[in-house]
């Protein structure tokens, strides 16, 4: 059989969705017993103009990582779409646009202000800031933009699977490329993580779900087994979709949703007020919830029907 | 006059470009390091509540993750008044531990030991990780991922992930003790870790320190560079990774100043230039003169050598012992040579081991006073040394725990200006009279990657090979040499 062509690519994100891939350790063997890795910048010697090169349909398989923010970043969006069967969103920046999403809330000028103007340690009189394209005494240096809006892979161009999670769940990773490898993948526009929430997978008991008070996570006096909502925490469970096994409530702390919004879920935040305003007990306590859109849209912003703070 | 760009072959943007300008008579005149890309983490975690600050903050690198949700700890503590239980800090240092364990393996064996198992000279094409397994044998590799995975495993077991940890996130505590068997597993992990550190340095002085000519290159000039340098240090002025006080040495190695980390703004700056995205900082009370090195210029080093130099020793046996042996076989302390970085960063992971079996051996570790109760939110600083540098997390929260204020000083930032200067004066060694030798590449590449710069994370993996070109264009921009590896 023909081996099969893989490529890897990333946009804007922290490398820990590159980490999950070497975390599946002896495994990464098999993968490359049964495919050809094709394009991975962070590994292998190809240009983009080798991919330009190559034919439409090219690559079997390629697993995008990171949020889409500079025109570099949509230009090779739209040319690995073109050279793919399959484009995988690989990893929450590209599902969901991760926490730098919440960089949504405000734009370019008011980001390069708080960096390079107000923070304390900066010394910057003559508030310089970096340019796109600067002559300095020996010659010209040049930098890519930086845009005002954070955006997701599908918001771009036409994606297949996705594969969420921050970093996506290892198990989850070896699933998707034995379905792979055994012709056995879902139909287009699927998740490649289970089809349950975060709460299926998590050991803490449910109760009766009363919510008459909002506490924080250090705030309580944690029992060890009662779910975090009927300890008064806002946990992002039940509006968050499963395969990580739950890892964050296992170590005692609320999913804070990495995985992106649970089956059937279109805005993860609008899943959990819903969630949250169908257990409390009284409208007062909506009041004390605290910093709803980083908690609520915490890896989802840019994903989710808000997108983005309107700034005028 | 000619520009000489390096990019990696990902055009680069993400992840760093330098390029070097020579002057008329064709020599080097300057190099630029940039840093293209800003996320802006300072500005859009105001307003976040302060227990996801440590846990937002990991995804400014999926590469040393830990480090920022320790940092983000710490300062979480600071700024609720609250001191961990002795068993939380015990933990964390434990979970930070693997950190460093995982890190630093990865580090040297994908990227320092091509250079020297391998060897500079040898073609790029073998000068990776594939051509140091072929040199050392399978069963070594599979030792060096066996190792490395036992990093993340530990990691995991007390952070709840190995990437993106949360169990910190607890101003004054830690949210899970270690179980028995945990504790176990740990430490079945921990001394075989032991072994591999020993036996990570034997290799490099088998390899490095007997080859005369490995030694010279290590002390060679291209590869000198004088400056200040700077660490966290314990009470006896010995290297910490998770807590102390902050020491920095001038570059005869006499202190210059030691501070607590609530006083970082009286002893760093940070300068902003227009080509780069990263601020580059500097001692305030020198001042930033560019980038020069010298006693008479603020700039100063951090990492692995950053941290043996700015202490007087390390607080386990064997690990002190090498210690010992590195300033005696490069001439004293302070050691400027920048390719000492990749031995310090073998004794850092020989300490990380020894620390780590002496935590997992506690009898207080599976304690379960794993929490104190914190006070009042104000504003706190957090300060730890990551594997790269020491890094520096400033909060300013609200009455209702939400961040007002957040600064950021990342640990490679630190070493930006360094990083600049030491390619420039690699690149002079190799660039004569507008004659490029096809070698720079090499030494260009050798002098950044000795800082492990977190912005290059790429290089940690799977070849280690950090694919560049240099193009040299002539007065009129007409490419005359392309350079490709």
């Amino acid at each position: 059989m023909e081996k099969l062509k893989f490529a890897f690519y990333w946009a804007a994100s922290c490398g820990g969705c590159e980490i999950a891939v070497l975390d599946i350790n002896e495994k990464v063997l098999d993968v490359v017993a049964k495919a050809d890795i094709v394009f991975w910048p962070v590994a292998i010697d190809i240009k983009y103009k080798d991919v330009e090169a190559m034919p439409d349909k090219y690559i079997d398989v390629c697993f995008f990582n990171g949020a889409i923010r500079t025109e570099e970043q949509e230009h090779m969006a739209k040319l690995l779409r073109k050279k793919s069967k399959v484009l995988v969103a690989f990893g929450s920046c590209a599902c969901d646009g991760c926490v730098v999403g919440l960089a949504n809330l405000w734009n370019k000028k008011t980001v390069f202000e708080r960096a390079y103007f107000e923070t304390p340690s900066t010394k910057n009189p003559n508030q310089v800031t970096p340019k796109t394209s600067v002559k300095v005494k020996e010659g010209e240096l040049k930098l890519p933009e930086f845009f005002d809006t954070v955006k997701t892979l599908a918001q771009t161009v036409d994606v297949d699977y996705f594969l969420s999670g921050c970093p996506p769940p290892i198990p989850c990773i070896i699933q998707a490329v034995e379905a792979i490898f055994n012709n056995k993948l879902p139909p287009k526009g699927s998740s490649l993580l289970p089809n349950k929430s975060i709460c299926d997978e998590c050991p803490r008991e449910k109760k009766d779900r009363k919510l008459t008070e909002i506490k924080r996570i250090y705030e309580i006096e944690d029992d060890l087994k009662t779910c975090f909502w009927d300890q008064g925490v806002v946990c992002m469970g039940p509006a968050t979709r499963a395969g990580c096994g739950a890892q964050c409530p296992n170590v005692n702390i609320p999913c804070t949703g990495c995985d992106g919004p649970g089956p059937r879920v279109i805005d993860q935040g609008a899943a959990i007020m819903s969630a949250l305003a169908s257990i409390a007990t009284d409208p007062s306590v909506i009041d004390q919830i605290v910093d709803p859109i980083g908690t609520f849209y915490k890896y989802s912003l840019a994903h989710s029907i808000l997108r983005r703070k309107v700034i005028k | 006059m000619k520009t000489i760009t390096i990019d990696p072959i990902t055009r680069l943007e993400g992840h760093g470009k330098i390029s070097i300008f020579l002057n008329d008579e064709g020599n080097v005149e300057n190099a630029y390091l940039q840093v293209p890309e800003l996320r802006g983490f300072e500005r859009f975690c105001e307003g976040r509540r302060a227990e996801d600050l440590p846990i937002i903050t990991t995804r400014i690198c999926g590469v040393c993750p830990v480090a920022h949700h320790m940092a983000g700890a710490k300062a979480l503590d600071a700024a609720f008044n609250v001191e961990p239980t002795e068993t939380a800090k015990k933990l964390r240092e434990l979970m930070y531990c693997g950190y460093f364990i995982y890190d630093h393996i990865l580090h040297f064996y994908f990227l320092g030991a091509p250079d020297f198992v391998v060897g500079p000279d040898a073609p790029p094409a073998e000068r990776n990780i594939l051509g140091v397994i072929q040199k050392v044998g399978l069963d070594i590799a599979k030792e060096v991922i066996k190792h490395r995975a036992y990093g993340q495993k530990i990691t995991g077991i007390l952070g709840g992930r190995p990437t993106h940890p949360v169990s910190a996130c607890l101003p004054g505590g830690i949210a899970k003790a270690l179980s028995k068997e945990d504790r176990q597993e740990i430490e079945k992990m921990v001394r075989s870790c032991v072994e591999f550190a020993k036996f990570s340095l034997k290799l490099f002085s088998d390899v490095v320190l007997k080859n005369i000519d490995y030694v010279n290159l290590i002390k060679s000039e291209p590869y000198t560079l004088r400056t200040y340098y700077m660490g966290t240090v314990d009470k006896n002025n010995k290297v910490n990774f998770y807590d102390g006080k902050v020491r920095v040495v001038d570059p005869e190695g006499k202190e210059f100043v030691k501070f607590a980390p609530s006083e970082y703004l009286d002893v760093i700056e940070e300068h902003v230039e227009p080509w780069t995205y990263v601020k580059l900082p500097y001692l305030k009370r020198i001042g930033w003169k560019g980038l020069v090195a010298g006693s008479d210029s603020g700039v100063y080093r951090v990492g692995p050598l950053g941290r043996l130099n700015a202490s007087e020793g390390m607080a386990t046996p064997i690990a002190q012992k090498e210690y010992d042996r590195m300033y005696k076989t490069l001439g004293g302390k302070p050691v400027h040579a920048t390719l000492a970085f990749h031995w310090a960063r073998l004794i850092e992971l020989m300490y990380a081991t020894e620390r780590a079996l002496e935590l997992v051996t506690d009898k207080e570790i599976t304690n379960t006073d794993i929490k104190n109760k914190p006070g009042k939110p104000s504003e706190g600083v957090g300060i730890v040394e990551a594997a790269r540098g020491t890094l520096i997390h400033h909060y300013k929260l609200d009455e209702k725990a939400l961040a007002k204020k957040v600064n950021l000083v990342v640990a490679t930032t630190h070493n930006a200006p360094g990083i600049c200067m030491s390619i420039k004066n690699a690149a002079k060694g190799l660039i004569r009279n507008g004659k490029v030798s096809d070698g720079l590449l090499n030494m260009v590449e050798m002098a950044f990657r000795a800082y492990d710069p977190c912005f290059a994370c790429a290089t940690h993996f799977a070849i280690g090979n950090m694919p560049m070109e240099v193009r040299i264009y002539d007065d009129e921009k007409r490419l005359l040499k392309a350079i490709r590896k």
